[in-house]
């Protein structure tokens, strides 16, 4: 603690007290408290925050922080299986050094004259998403994968006039979860069954329950458990032939090698960019995308941001703005669609960086260098005992689910035998359902190496007899 | 008294002309090398591709660029000199969005291995560290506010304001009211989105508009609540920098009607350590921390909006909340009412973490300070900007305000014809930043300044010999305002298309299937 009485801060210039006393003069104030005049006494806080006092200089702060983080383990140190909506994909250099660029880093809401470069790299972002999403337009990222999903659902309410949404229940629980809550109490949200043995959509319960009163249809693919869902357009023309609409997450890692949700019918798709260049941050990274045909109807029912690119007074030069401002609460308040705010710029500014390193190639090879990794990592698992790798019959990409039920054993007794090791074990499903019990979500990306995989391999064999 | 130091900048923007990243495609050039396969498994698993269903085999690869490395990195770093960021220009500008020193120290911790390579469902006893840093914010959180708990999981200050309406309308549900109490209340002077989240929720918004002191009437509030009022949502002091000395009046009359009190503090800076939403009576409030505590805005993000409630309200917060049993630190996910998730995992940690190191470095008499010499700047630039030609400050005549002022160019209009757009892009010839306020435009011409703590006299003194020197050509030459900006990133924007479905084009490809002949 700096035991310093009268101290300057160094991110408090005017703190110095002759500067003060400059300014109170010109001001013509005697003191500070007067300019606090409209607080009446009844409202001042007269007690003590109980607060440290400052920690002093910078070297001390660094020590105290560094301690306090000295406290976890990371997935550097460890090797760690884990997915589940965060995941551990190599992030380049450039995305980093893009992302601490002091000006990015910095910069708010200025014009799109000084704050061009800002514009430009969330226009380009908005592009080279397009491209991997196979659309017209992407919106300026909102917050997450939850919000993303939440307002695609909202959209399709607003575009159908509907107020049932029917949702999967292999989606990431969060996402349900946040669906729910964001729909309150516009929407109906009804969760559609699986194929109990291929994890996929289950056709007969979505033809049951679709009616001329459900706006839209959400599933995602892959799954929340890996699993690739091959009926996708089969799911959409049920959902088109009842006037609905398809709205489909995805995971844009794997879409170098997968066929982007336009493709087989989607009408929105959402999704998060976490993959894409952002460290994991304890799930603090997130930044979510709705991407669309550039059709009037769906583009005025985006509440986020869409910069759009235009011309200048001089040839040649090009100019960025905001399209359709006046369908945003910024310019309507409550009369806009949903709200917009401070959200994932920056996320979304590094998520670009990564597709213009990755191109076209870098993405495919990625996909493909996953795909076999993680069925590598399947194709050993299933040689031990007891265990079902994978838990359900399909095609996976990059999670799936690790079934220990018949080993004797928890999925939390042998995460804690991993732990001993330094391996972070899959998740355990068991709190989801039934069906998951004594299950554990495996995640494996370009980011394990034979030798990892084959040390879990080892280890699992010792914890199972 | 004329700051000799304060000049006026033969200031000009970096201006690179820079191509669209798709324009520099050169086809078999690629940024990245992705790891190879090792033979082994090649050997046992094939070429993996196999075995996806055939539809689902992406058919053409995604039309991303072909740039090298360099490249890649050039681009970026021009397009970054092409912005202008707090770091590098006195930007006091930007009213509303405390604009503050963002610690470089914080952004060194932030990347610290034990902050960035942990994952959100690891076993919590691998990330003590992280849940003791959540904890202890939130203790901070509550020591400035007064709630009682807090939940750091909102992602912004509209997602907290979202949350809040969510939390009052399960509180309403729980008692049966939620369908009767469909309204909620907030003022023009209050962020757009206490009106529009609200929205979200079915409630029917009830805007109040400011009386001629600039501030929300309590005889109006009186008028619009009912036993349909579900709730207010209010900001205070408002976006005009004036603070509501009849608050605790405001939230008696809706607790009289039944209804719950949401406090939006993203004007908090001016008011750490002064006054507190408890003792206002609210029932929640939120904090940006992307504002008030140092981390920084990210061009729109990543943010974080901490959310505090009172005790009655505590079962509907969004799970999990962080807690203590005197041992370790752990996620809570028992609370029996919660309205479950509003963004995935706990909260945007790598900004809770820059919060938390601002705070200690600051410590509370740091935090007090902060907002003292924040409100001090704010009367500073308040005494000389009246003093401007063509410059007023409505409302609260002779009055002082808080941490930011909503001034007007009225009679700069009135004399010149000088828009405040105008001056807006003038101000950007020398390196500044000049915001006018939320839509609509109540006060007319309006400009909004808020100086912060962070910011010397000398460069307070710099940013308005600038506003000086914009009015100055205004009144003498208008018309060299009307073709600004000149030293910019580039020249005055045609705005039209962007409001035309046939024209607009929020993509490339877009772009260029509208704008340009494809061979």
């Amino acid at each position: 603690m700096d035991k310093r009485k009268e101290f300057v801060h160094p991110y408090i210039p005017n703190s110095v007290p002759q500067v003060k006393a400059r300014m109170l003069k010109e001001i013509g104030v005697e003191s500070i408290e007067e300019l606090y005049e409209d607080i009446p006494e009844s409202l001042r806080f007269k007690g003590k925050m109980n607060i440290p006092q400052a920690l002093g200089s910078e070297y001390d702060l660094k020590r105290h922080v560094e301690q306090i983080l000295a406290k976890n383990r990371s997935c550097s140190k460890n090797i760690s299986f884990l997915g589940g909506g965060c995941w551990r994909h190599y992030v380049p250099a450039i995305c980093d050094e893009i992302n601490h660029r002091s000006e990015f880093l910095t910069a708010y809401a200025g014009e799109p004259y000084e704050d061009h470069g800002r514009f430009q790299s969330l226009f380009e972002y908005q592009s080279l998403m397009a491209e991997l999403l196979d659309v017209d337009v992407v919106n300026v990222p909102t917050y997450d994968w939850c919000q993303a999903a939440s307002t695609a659902m909202r959209m399709a309410e607003r575009i159908t006039g509907r107020s049932e949404i029917l949702v999967v229940d292999t989606v990431n629980p969060d996402r349900l979860s946040a669906i729910r809550n964001y729909c309150t109490p516009v929407l109906t949200v009804t969760t559609l069954k699986h194929d109990e043995q291929t994890g996929m959509i289950d056709l007969d319960d979505l033809k049951a329950k679709m009616s001329a009163n459900v706006a839209g249809v959400y599933f995602e693919n892959p799954s929340y458990l890996g699993i690739i869902e091959s009926q996708g357009q089969a799911i959409s023309d049920i959902v088109h032939s009842n006037g609905a609409l398809s709205v489909v997450g995805v995971d844009p890692i794997c879409l170098g090698l997968l066929t982007p949700p336009s493709g087989y019918g989607a009408d929105i798709t959402c999704g998060d960019i976490q993959s894409l260049g952002l460290h994991m941050y304890y799930g603090g990274a997130l930044g979510g995308f709705i991407a669309t045909r550039d059709e009037e109807k769906f583009v005025m029912e985006y509440p986020s941001r869409l910069f759009g690119i235009t011309k200048t007074a001089v040839e040649g030069e090009y100019g960025f703005g905001d399209v359709a401002y006046d369908r945003t609460s910024f310019g309507v308040r409550e009369k806009g669609k949903e709200f917009v705010g401070t959200a994932a710029a920056l996320w979304g500014i590094t998520a670009g960086v990564y597709l213009s390193l990755m191109g076209p190639k870098g993405m495919t090879e990625l996909g493909r260098h996953i795909l076999q990794k993680s069925q590598y990592a399947m194709a050993m698992l299933s040689k031990l005992k007891g265990v079902k790798v994978p838990r359900f019959e399909s095609s996976h990409f990059k999670e799936f689910v690790v079934d220990f039920s018949q080993t004797g054993k928890t999925v939390e007794q042998i995460n804690k035998a991993l732990l001993d090791e330094n391996i972070f074990g899959g998740h355990d499903l068991g709190g989801l359902s039934k069906e998951l019990d004594n299950c554990a979500l495996y995640c494996v990306t370009e980011m394990h190496t034979k030798a990892d995989i084959d040390k879990l391999v080892t280890v699992l064999s010792k914890c199972l007899g | 008294m004329k700051n000799n130091k304060a000049k006026v900048r033969n200031f000009h923007q970096a201006k690179w002309d820079e191509e669209i990243i798709f324009e520099l495609d050169t086809p078999g050039e690629c940024g990245m090398l992705t790891p190879q396969i090792e033979p082994e498994i090649e050997q046992l698993v094939g070429d993996g591709i196999s075995t996806l269903p055939q539809n689902m085999k992406r058919v053409r690869p995604p039309e991303l660029p072909e740039v090298s490395q360099m490249r890649v990195l050039k681009h970026f770093l021009r397009l970054s000199q092409q912005c202008l960021g707090a770091d590098f220009n006195i930007d006091i500008g930007q009213g509303t969005c405390t604009v503050k020193y963002n610690p470089k120290i914080n952004e060194v911790l932030a990347g610290n291995e034990n902050a960035s390579q942990i994952h959100p469902l690891q076993d919590q006893s691998t990330v003590q560290g992280a849940l003791e840093i959540m904890y202890k914010l939130e203790s901070f959180l509550k020591e400035i506010s007064g709630m009682d708990r807090f939940s750091l999981q909102p992602s912004s200050g509209s997602a907290a304001i979202f949350t809040m309406a969510s939390i009052i309308q399960a509180y309403h549900k729980s008692r049966g009211q939620a369908e009767q109490r469909d309204e909620i209340i907030t003022t023009i002077f209050s962020h757009p989105s206490d009106a529009a989240a609200a929205a979200v929720k079915g409630y029917k918004v009830i805007t109040l508009y400011q009386n001629e002191d600039g501030l929300p009437d309590a005889e109006a509030l009186k008028k619009v609540v009912s036993n349909r009022t579900a709730g207010l949502l209010i900001t205070n002091p408002e976006d005009t920098g004036i603070f509501n000395p009849r608050i605790v009046e405001f939230t008696r009359i809706v607790h009289q009607a039944g209804g719950l009190c949401g406090y939006d503090q993203a004007n908090a800076n001016g008011i750490l350590g002064i006054t507190r939403a408890k003792e206002a009576d609210f029932d929640l409030c939120f904090f940006n921390l992307h504002k008030t505590f140092g981390a920084p805005h990210g061009c729109g993000g990543p943010g974080s909006g901490s959310l505090g409630v009172n005790k009655k309200l505590m079962e509907f917060l969004p799970v999990p909340v962080v807690g203590f049993d005197s041992e370790k630190y752990f996620l809570d996910y028992n609370l029996p009412n919660t309205i479950g998730k509003t963004r995935s995992f706990y909260g945007a940690f790598p900004v809770i973490l820059k919060a938390y190191a601002w705070i200690m470095s600051l410590g509370a008499d740091g935090l007090t300070e902060a907002a003292n010499v924040a409100v001090l700047n704010n009367n500073y630039l308040l005494e000389k900007i009246k003093k401007i030609k063509g410059a007023a400050a409505p409302y609260a005549k002779g009055r002082h305000r808080i941490e930011q002022v909503r001034y007007s160019w009225e009679p700069l209009f009135a004399d010149t014809g000088i828009t405040t757009e105008e001056v807006t892009f003038r101000l950007a010839d020398f390196g500044f930043h000049l915001w006018s306020s939320h839509h609509p435009f109540v006060v007319p011409q309006p400009f909004t300044i808020e100086p912060t703590e962070s910011y010397s006299k000398d460069e307070l003194d710099e940013y308005l010999a600038g506003l000086e020197h914009v009015v100055r050509e205004a009144y003498e030459d208008p018309e060299k305002l009307k073709g600004a900006p000149y030293n910019s990133v580039v020249h005055k924007i045609d705005h039209s298309t962007l409001d035309d479905p046939k024209k607009w084009a929020i993509t490339w490809r877009s772009y260029l299937k509208k704008h340009k002949c494809t061979d």
